[in-house]
């Protein structure tokens, strides 16, 4: 049966310094490729954007790659590509990150472009027609024109949440996308987009003491500005379950969600790591307990996953989140019978506890997972960067493998006891096709 | 506002490859070995030939290669590689069957060992392989409600019409016909190791992990059917297809043109007329109807090699207001490209993302292992990567300019359109003949 393996760790070095205009830096060398990784994290996401401005923060993003104060549109672009390099930019619940990935010889020219646009991106009314058509699309092609579009981390938090922040649609309605103005941009850009609510880490093939002096070089008279106040977003967990559903017109069969809020994966990151954990014992491969039951014993699901995090950040998320399942079903599914089950499953877990060697192998295979997403330049660039912003802590990208071998059996035992069924949000996609 | 100017690239340094070695067991089996240390894991590609395999018990026995041994369970399976931090998955394209992994380094002999034992002593146990049918059922028709399937499906119809490489995805009803003992003897006529190829890539020493394989897999034997595809055809042009999919918000929006072999001379130059054409974000397609006119999202082209044909591929999702202009677009800029040089500093901007792109590529050991499997399916070794290199650095303006007008011409596109046909047939009929045909 299972052998124990060791677990073993990054030592990627993590040397921290923070400019005047309070723009945090972490730089992590490493000569194996000649390559190198360049991130900046703004802490700002949808949980921040104005009411009646649903989908602000991500169409900002696009308003970010069109020029900036020595650039002008389409030269983002052409300068990162035309260095041999890959860009792009994503927008989460808590923060919008901008990254490059370049041959090594580029660096300074990846600081110059995301130092010239922390400093003022040009805001104009043609550019912002322009991404809000492209975002249209976006929403198109990853909503409205294909099955599951959004299912579930745009239909469940309103199940799930109460408050504007956490339950709002983060692509944002058409409506809304429609009305913003550059004025909107402008305020956006003033209130967020200060250097001391940033940080930037560079990965990757460097000398340490050149590229600090290329980081102070470039950035250091991006102009200081106030640094928002972190809201609080808080809100009550579920005292009764929430069930909802909707028709999909394009789906031809039955799928469900439910989420489970978890501790706070900053403030209480030792009692948030076993629900971690426990997402994986849950749902990892087929020998996992949901996997071996739903799929393979009862063949009640066609598949089956979970994690924590609406977009499977999990360690790039601030309170309230949750742990996630969702599951697709075969024709006629009864999502109310996958529910049971699981339940039936945690209770088992709860109550009797893990197989030998089972929490051993999935605290390994999570293992892999978390080193091999390190290999790449930006999968330390990335999380070293959002891990500073929110925590100040880069180096827990090397601890999180060891941290996550050290969950017990006893921890994993409890989390499923707390996983309930009256604390539970649930949705359902009721297929539209074929009818 | 004061006035800052871009800073130099410091020139790349030539590109050096990892260590590896490689060694052909008698069995037939070639086993290539590479190493990069900078995570403590192994990744692992096995390609197995599988041209003309019949389609539907191909698809199936791809879902359940791991389903069960004689002595272990699929869950047994899963779970002895999980200890050692290791996951296997099988997948299947026109003219392989690819098994795809990792693990920890420390946990190589046991991956190589399951592997092993799957591919010699498979059960195809009917119980699981019951329900790897009905799960793979309702895959496809999941996937036969996605846009972009459709699309493809229809495109691969259109380009290659009774070659084998037009069907790339079986119906339903034909996976539902499958039997257990199909599987059993499929995988004894094709999963063989002759012609198969294992690439190893990671915190390893080389010959160390070649021996590994040598004694895991040395009980692996067998010969391997013909599994040679004919040539693909050449594309015959002629009315674009539309394939109504009615109340989309979207049309799906595919060209196919004509391309060569990654050992084509003139593969170089034509790579480079693609990236100046659309194949990245700075090119003049994606500029033009994403950035000025804000038609799509994600538009993108792309040269596909398969074993027995290549082909370039132009795919945009638009919204159905703009499908005919969107069109318009693209047939202009096809027609630009293809009848007057690139400019001098475009083709050098899009020379440069070729090179930094190679380099991106294998920085990682899962890029290594994806590249230099895909390489040998094609009888190529990683040693392709400087030879390229020097290719793209070397093509000219002139190269660049013929390769479009051979290959790019928008005359020898072969075009789809899925989308809501009643709202813009009119606008496609108004730029070329159209005849309605189904996905």
């Amino acid at each position: 049966m299972a052998r124990k393996v060791k677990i073993p760790a990054t030592k990627y070095p993590v040397e921290r310094f923070t400019l005047d205009n309070g723009l945090r830096v972490v730089l992590t060398p490493d000569r194996s490729a000649p390559v190198v990784g360049v991130a900046v994290v703004y802490d700002v996401g949808i949980r921040s954007e104005p009411e009646g401005r649903t989908g602000f923060a991500h169409l900002f993003e696009h308003l970010m790659f069109q020029g900036s104060e020595n650039l002008e549109k389409l030269a983002h672009f052409r300068h990162v590509q035309g260095a041999g390099g890959s860009f792009n930019g994503s927008t989460h619940l808590d923060y919008t990150d901008y990254f490059e990935v370049l041959p090594a010889g580029a660096l300074e020219r990846a600081l110059f472009l995301e130092a010239d646009r922390m400093r003022g991106p040009r805001l104009t009314e043609e550019n912002l027609r322009n991404q809000v058509d492209v975002v249209k699309e976006e929403i198109r092609v990853n909503v409205l024109n294909r099955p599951y579009g959004g299912f579930p981390w745009l239909k469940l938090p309103p199940v799930m949440f109460e408050t504007f922040p956490n339950a709002h649609d983060g692509y944002g309605s058409f409506t809304d996308l429609e009305s913003a103005t550059v004025e909107d941009a402008q305020e956006f850009f003033g209130k967020y987009y200060a250097s001391g609510n940033a940080t930037l880490a560079v990965a990757g093939d460097f000398d340490v003491a050149a590229a600090t002096k290329l980081v102070e070089a470039h950035f250091g008279d991006v102009p200081a500005r106030p640094k928002p106040e972190l809201p609080d977003f808080a809100e009550p967990g579920l005292s009764a379950e929430r069930r909802e559903s909707y028709v999909d017109r394009l789906a031809p069969l039955p799928a469900v969600a439910a989420g489970y809020r978890v501790p706070d994966p900053i403030a209480d990151f030792s009692a948030y790591l076993p629900y971690v954990v426990l997402a994986e014992v849950l749902t990892d491969g087929d020998a996992s307990r949901l996997v071996e039951r739903l799929v393979q014993r009862d063949r009640i699901v066609t598949s089956v996953g979970g994690y924590i995090g609406f977009m499977g950040d999990e360690y790039q998320v601030r309170n309230p989140t949750a742990l996630l399942l969702q599951a697709h079903m075969p024709p006629g599914g009864d999502a109310d019978k996958v529910l049971r089950v699981v339940d039936e499953e945690l209770d088992r877990l709860a109550t009797g506890g893990l197989a030998p060697g089972e929490l051993a192998r999935t605290q390994a295979r999570m293992a892999t997972h978390l080193l091999r997403d390190t290999d790449a330049v930006l999968g330390r660039a990335l999380p070293m960067a959002v891990l500073e912003l929110q925590r100040g802590r880069p180096e827990l990208l090397n601890e999180l493998p060891r941290l996550v071998g050290e969950v017990t059996e006893a921890q994993i035992v409890a989390a499923a006891a707390s996983l309930r069924p009256e604390s539970r949000a649930t949705v359902e996609v009721v297929p539209g096709a074929n009818q | 506002m004061s006035v800052k100017t871009l800073p130099d690239l410091v020139p790349d340094s030539k590109i050096k490859l990892p260590k590896q070695a490689e060694r052909t067991l008698s069995s037939g089996l070639t086993v290539i070995a590479i190493r990069r240390p900078a995570v403590p894991l192994v990744e692992l590609r096995l390609r197995v030939p599988f041209g003309r395999a019949p389609l539907a018990r191909a698809t199936l026995l791809s879902q359940a290669l791991f389903t069960g041994t004689a002595t272990m369970s699929s869950i047994d399976i899963a779970a002895e590689l999980q200890a050692v931090g290791g996951g296997l998955s099988a997948g299947l394209d026109p003219d392989r069957l690819l098994v795809t992994g990792n693990s920890l380094a420390a946990g190589l002999d046991r991956m190589l060992e399951i592997l092993a034992a799957v591919l010699t002593d498979p059960a195809y146990p009917a119980d699981e392989v019951g329900t790897e049918r009905d799960r793979l059922v309702d895959h496809i028709q999941v996937a036969q409600s996605q846009p972009a399937h459709l699309a493809r499906t229809a495109l691969l119809k259109r380009m290659y019409g009774k070659h084998p490489y037009a069907v790339q995805t079986p119906e339903p009803e034909q996976v539902r016909g499958v039997r257990p003992g199909q599987l059993r003897t499929l995988h004894a006529e094709r999963v063989r190791p002759e012609g198969s190829v294992l690439v190893l890539v990671g915190d390893i020493n080389v010959e160390k992990a070649i021996d590994a394989a040598e004694k895991a897999l040395g009980g692996w034997i067998g010969s391997g059917r013909d599994g040679n595809v004919p040539p693909t055809p050449a594309l015959e042009p002629g009315p674009l297809l539309l394939v109504d999919r009615p109340a989309s918000v979207q049309s799906s929006l595919r060209m196919a043109l004509p391309a060569v072999p990654r050992t084509d001379p003139d593969h170089a130059a034509l790579q480079l007329a693609n990236m100046v054409f659309g194949g990245y974000f700075s090119s003049r397609w994606v500029e033009n109807i994403r950035e000025d006119k804000g038609y799509t999202y994600g538009p993108h082209t792309a040269i596909e090699h398969f074993v027995a044909g290549s082909s370039l591929v132009v795919a945009a999702e638009v919204a159905t207001e703009v499908t005919g202009p969107a069109l318009l677009e693209t047939l202009y800029e096809l027609g630009r490209i293809a009848s007057l040089p690139p400019g001098a500093d475009e083709l050098e901007q899009a020379r440069r993302y070729a090179l930094g792109t190679l380099r991106l590529g294998m920085s990682t050991q899962a890029g290594l292992a994806g590249l230099a499997s895909i390489y040998a399916s094609f009888g190529l070794r990683l040693d392709y990567l400087t030879e390229h290199s020097a290719a793209l650095a070397a093509a000219t303006r002139e190269q660049v300019a013929e390769a479009a007008a051979r290959y790019l011409a928008p005359s020898r596109a072969v075009s789809v359109v899925l989308g809501d046909a009643e709202k813009v047939e009119g606008q496609l009929s108004a730029l070329t003949s159209v005849e309605r045909g189904t996905a």
